[in-house]
């Protein structure tokens, strides 16, 4: 057996930690820009539109994270991709995103007044403009601290991707568990380390919420 | 090289599949009324409990709200027993999963006590009921009933989040999914009709909580 030092695990955990905000990002960007176009079809005019982005909304509501990465990890290579546990992790975890937050901006939308469309119309815009300069940014803003919030939820998702193999927090933990047979001391410090990334954000989406009640 | 769809398995697999969903099942019942129940008491602790037990559930709910359910769910199975307490997998599971909701419909159930009016308590209390009785008889069902929507969707969502306690062996959906395709070799199929039997259950359980609470709560829950 390896001997291994508190600060060898707390090392080795935190070398991993990277991964794991690494995946948290790039998820959380992938799944804004795929989640935006989410919005788009969500609160389309066209009502076979809305529907199709409803179902999809449904879909990676109504069904365990655990599944959507197992089938990518397993249906990508069937299109003739290769597919490492990273790409299988970061597309997983993106087309979950973008649903939760298609969802939540499409609540902000829902929740402006009518008359910022009508007002936007009868200044001359179009469509798009409207979207991009009266409606999207009220929308943005009155669903901040939800968007943080799922923030929050994402980033204790990816530990979900140890299961298929990505190297990251949970998966290194399980490996210097194996060497050290301490998983009291193992899996408290990675929950610790998940806590000090989670909290303060918790906090913040918080205070986000309290300053837009106070309004 | 083309790879061509096989379901041909699926007949001698809806055996181990209807047991999964099964044991599935059960763990989100066993779930649900025990979260429910401890929240209800986390939540009234919180509100009317001596300051250090409002503390100890503050942090509690913290602590569980800012780390995985995977984790938890290790520490528990994995963690405990080095302590002493030994647990079967499935009993760790209900474990894990009870504590983990219970930290969200605290917070839930809260909110549900703090919309019941004032006024509610002390009429009750006018008329000579006891502590006790003014919260289980007049502000629980009035709070229930607010809250009800809320409690449908977090369960819904811890029945989803069950599938990671296959990771410790527990047979639930996920468990044989994962038995079924190491057999078959036959991984996407086979996570594709599980996934699509966990969307089943979750627009069944739905609409199942919907309608019971219709009935139960009355009017008004939606």
């Amino acid at each position: 057996m390896i001997e291994f030092t508190v600060w060898d695990i707390v090392r080795n955990l935190l070398l991993a930690t990277r991964w794991t905000v690494l995946l948290s990002l790039a998820a959380f960007i992938g799944g804004a820009l795929v989640g935006l176009v989410v919005l788009f079809f969500r609160i389309a005019k066209n009502k076979w539109i809305k529907r199709i982005a409803s179902g999809y909304i449904a879909l990676f509501q109504g069904t365990p994270l655990l599944m959507q990465l197992f089938l990518m990890f397993f249906g990508l290579p069937m299109l003739g991709l290769r597919i490492e546990p990273w790409t299988a992790a970061m597309l997983g975890l993106t087309f979950f995103a973008s649903a939760y937050l298609a969802e939540i901006w499409r609540s902000g939308v829902d929740a402006l007044p009518r008359g910022q469309w009508d007002a936007g119309a009868s200044l001359g815009l179009h469509y798009l403009q409207e979207l991009r300069l009266i409606i999207l940014p009220q929308a943005f803003a009155i669903t901040r601290a939800p968007t943080v919030g799922f923030l929050v939820q994402l980033i204790k998702s990816t530990a979900l991707t140890s299961i298929i193999g990505f190297e990251e927090l949970v998966r290194t933990s399980n490996a210097i568990n194996n060497a050290t047979f301490e998983p009291f001391t193992v899996y408290g410090l990675v929950a610790l380390i998940f806590f000090v990334m989670c909290f303060p954000l918790t906090q913040y989406a918080r205070s986000l919420e309290k300053r837009a009640s106070a309004h | 090289m083309g790879y061509s769809l096989d379901f041909g398995w699926l007949a001698g697999a809806a055996g181990a599949i209807a047991r999964g969903a099964a044991t599935t099942v059960l763990l989100i019942v066993v779930t649900t009324l025990a979260g429910t129940f401890l929240s209800i008491l986390g939540a009234a602790g919180k509100r009317s409990g001596p300051k250090p037990l409002r503390t100890a559930i503050a942090a509690y709910v913290e602590v569980m709200r800012n780390t995985p359910f995977l984790v938890q769910l290790f520490f528990i199975f994995f963690g405990l027993p080095s302590l002493g307490i030994r647990l079967d997998p499935i009993l760790a599971a209900m474990l894990a999963m009870t504590l983990n909701m219970a930290a969200y419909t605290i917070e839930i159930v809260g909110a549900g006590l703090d919309a019941v009016p004032r006024g509610q308590t002390e009429a009750a209390l006018a008329l000579g009921l006891r502590p006790r009785q003014v919260f289980v008889k007049i502000v629980l069902p009035q709070a229930l009933k607010v809250i009800y929507p809320a409690l449908t969707s977090q369960i819904v969502i811890m029945m989803l989040e069950s599938a990671v306690v296959s990771q410790i062996a527990v047979r639930e959906l996920t468990y044989e999914a994962d038995m079924l395709q190491a057999r078959t070799f036959r991984a996407f199929e086979t996570y594709f009709v599980v996934t699509l039997v966990y969307l089943g259950l979750s627009m069944g359980l739905r609409r199942l909580l919907v309608s019971g609470g219709r009935r139960a709560l009355g009017a008004g829950v939606s």
